[in-house]
């Protein structure tokens, strides 16, 4: 009962954490129609910013602001500089080129903080187990992590359901021209959105950091997991990014906890121990393919243009 | 010159270069050399299967890299078992390239877009993960092959300069496979429906048959490639199938300029010696890289058969 509970909640934990990251590469990709990859990057800049600024002033939170603010202002950079240019051009340009900015990032990464990993440590106060119920403790840090990511994606939904600029966005994403054309900076909007949508990658690579050691490609790994997220939430779509994230993250956490004991009941010792790892870590790739197979579009598609 | 465009020339250039580079080294002493373009090859080839279905096909896979690992598997798993002949192991390596890009391509092509590059993506990135996970043949460090493929005298793979033949050979049967495929009526069908999918189901062709054929002949050409890579090296783990490998193999297509004959083979060995030369200047080499790839995008249109056909034509 104990375990089950404590990995439910470590597949809510993965699964919001997981939705920050898929957040970001949706919404870039709905409302710019450009595809991303070196948005694992941030994550991983927003891990290693964390570290770093958390060992510099001694405290975790505020290196963990510090984190929020470089990964956002890195991300606005890397928009006006590079990504500019790619709206508009063909998917396949994008692939290619942010392709290229994953190598400098990785090399950037080894020449700057060098090729070992770093550790963020937790401050005292996170590390306590807190009781949720009655007889059963979880730790601090991942029920943060719950809190903050929750409260996240709720100011996300408020924001682009209920404010202004989140009516602009919005705007945006369904016709660019007339947006313009109605007198609003879109050049601005644009860098703006990605800049959120870096803020929230780093965000996760922050939060994630502490559980994980800090290090480089940490970002890829993740990412995949995001594109699988959005595939099956649809793309576009902020609502099917959070369904499918939590789905995701529960079937990856449980079907790894609980895969192997269950295998065990059916096939031999060995056998079983051979298949659980291979056949967990393809858990949610099957789920892909069947989502595929009845709902090519996704679960949740965006409004089609 | 009339009939004879620079991006030709250029072409037959470098096809005689290759054919004439175990002769070099021999002269020069230079082994390495050989060593490094046997790989060039390999990969050449994989470049010029995955240029079938992108170029010719408009299909972005993003996860060739998965047949590289499936040929090569093919290989070092039936040599752990003790079946060293490659008249088994090649086909095995082709058959089962053919039928994993039978199984993903029925998948993945119910998608298009950015859809099938992410699909591709997450189906390769499931290979790797299983491969890591075969303790059997090594998991995640990979399977040592202790003895190359054996075509019972016919030809030795252990010898240098016949194994870069052999793979110099399978490179020119692709390509002149791929030419007679583009130029068939079966290319004719593949190409028209890159360019407007709908017109030809309005027409009346079975838009998604023709492609899945057109991806698993791709695959099971890249299975090959696989299949040489371990013999080259080997060794086969799951680094092969890493995403990246995917990645780098759509940029020496583009690279070199998608849907055109020699394009990836082009691709493949500016990639290739940009990466070894790149590296002895410095470690970090894809600090260079990197940024290069992403001006290569902003400005070179069509790739280098692209700029040369701009220069032949003045």
């Amino acid at each position: 009962m104990l375990l089950v509970v404590e990995q439910f909640l470590n597949g809510l934990q993965f699964g919001l954490l997981l939705f920050l990251l898929a957040a970001g590469l949706t919404l870039v990709f709905g409302i710019m129609d450009l595809v991303n990859l070196a948005h694992g990057s941030l994550y991983m800049m927003g891990a290693y910013f964390a570290a770093t600024f958390a060992a510099w002033t001694g405290s975790f939170v505020l290196g963990a602001l510090m984190a929020l603010g470089a990964t956002l202002v890195l991300g606005i950079v890397l928009e006006v500089t590079a990504l500019r240019h790619l709206y508009g051009r063909d998917h396949l340009d994008h692939v290619l080129a942010t392709f290229g900015l994953i190598l400098f990032f990785n090399e950037a990464v080894r020449l700057i903080w060098g090729p070992a990993g770093l550790a963020l440590p937790l401050p005292a106060w996170l590390t306590v187990p807190v009781p949720i119920l009655p007889g059963i403790h979880y730790p601090a840090y991942r029920l943060a992590i719950i809190v903050v990511a929750l409260l996240v994606a709720l100011l996300l939904y408020l924001g682009v359901m209920r404010t202004r600029i989140g009516m602009l966005i919005r705007a945006g994403a369904s016709n660019r021209e007339m947006i313009g054309a109605l007198g609003i900076n879109i050049k601005l909007l644009y860098t703006l959105v990605f800049g959120l949508g870096a803020a929230l990658a780093g965000l996760a690579g922050l939060m994630q950091a502490p559980i994980l050691t800090v290090q480089i490609g940490m970002g890829e790994n993740i990412l995949i997991l995001a594109f699988v997220i959005i595939v099956i939430g649809g793309i576009g779509s902020i609502r099917g990014a959070f369904l499918a994230a939590i789905f995701v993250g529960m079937i990856d956490t449980l079907g790894r906890a609980f895969l192997p004991n269950l295998l065990r009941q059916v096939l031999s010792g060995a056998a079983a121990s051979t298949a659980a790892p291979a056949l967990s870590s393809m858990l949610i790739y099957l789920l892909m393919a069947i989502v595929l197979v009845v709902r090519p579009e996704g679960l949740f598609p965006a409004h089609r243009r | 010159m009339k009939g004879l465009s620079v991006s030709k020339a250029v072409t037959a250039l470098m096809l005689a270069g290759l054919v004439l580079l175990p002769l070099y080294s021999s002269l020069s002493g230079n082994i390495f050399i050989l060593t490094l373009f046997t790989r060039i090859v390999i990969l050449a080839l994989a470049a010029a299967s995955l240029n079938l279905i992108m170029g010719f096909g408009g299909m972005m896979s993003f996860g060739h890299a998965a047949y590289l690992g499936i040929g090569g598997y093919a290989v070092g798993m039936l040599a752990q078992e003790g079946v060293g002949s490659g008249f088994i192991q090649f086909p095995v390596a082709l058959a089962a390239s053919a039928i994993y890009a039978l199984v993903i391509g029925a998948l993945s092509l119910r998608t298009r877009g950015v859809y099938f590059i992410m699909i591709t993506l997450a189906f390769a990135q499931m290979a790797y993960y299983v491969a890591s996970g075969l303790a059997r043949y090594g998991g995640d460090d990979g399977l040592t092959i202790y003895k190359r493929s054996d075509f019972s005298g016919l030809i030795d793979l252990s010898n240098r300069t016949q194994f870069y033949y052999l793979c110099l050979a399978c490179l020119f049967g692709v390509i002149f496979l791929i030419w007679r495929i583009v130029n068939s009526r079966f290319g004719l069908v593949v190409q028209g429906l890159r360019s407007n999918e709908q017109r030809m189901q309005a027409i009346g062709f079975p838009a998604k048959r023709y492609q899945l054929v057109c991806f698993v002949i791709s695959g099971t050409m890249c299975g090959l490639a696989g299949a040489l890579l371990a013999n080259n090296t080997d060794f086969v783990s799951p680094a092969v199938m890493y995403w990246t490998r995917s990645g780098d193999l759509m940029v020496m297509v583009i690279l070199g300029g998608m849907g055109t004959l020699f394009g990836p083979v082009m691709g493949a060995v500016v990639y290739l010696l940009l990466e070894e030369f790149l590296s002895h200047i410095t470690e970090y080499w894809a600090l260079i890289m990197g940024p290069l790839l992403l001006l290569i995008v902003l400005f070179g249109r069509g790739g280098i058969m692209g700029v040369l056909g701009r220069a032949g034509r003045g």
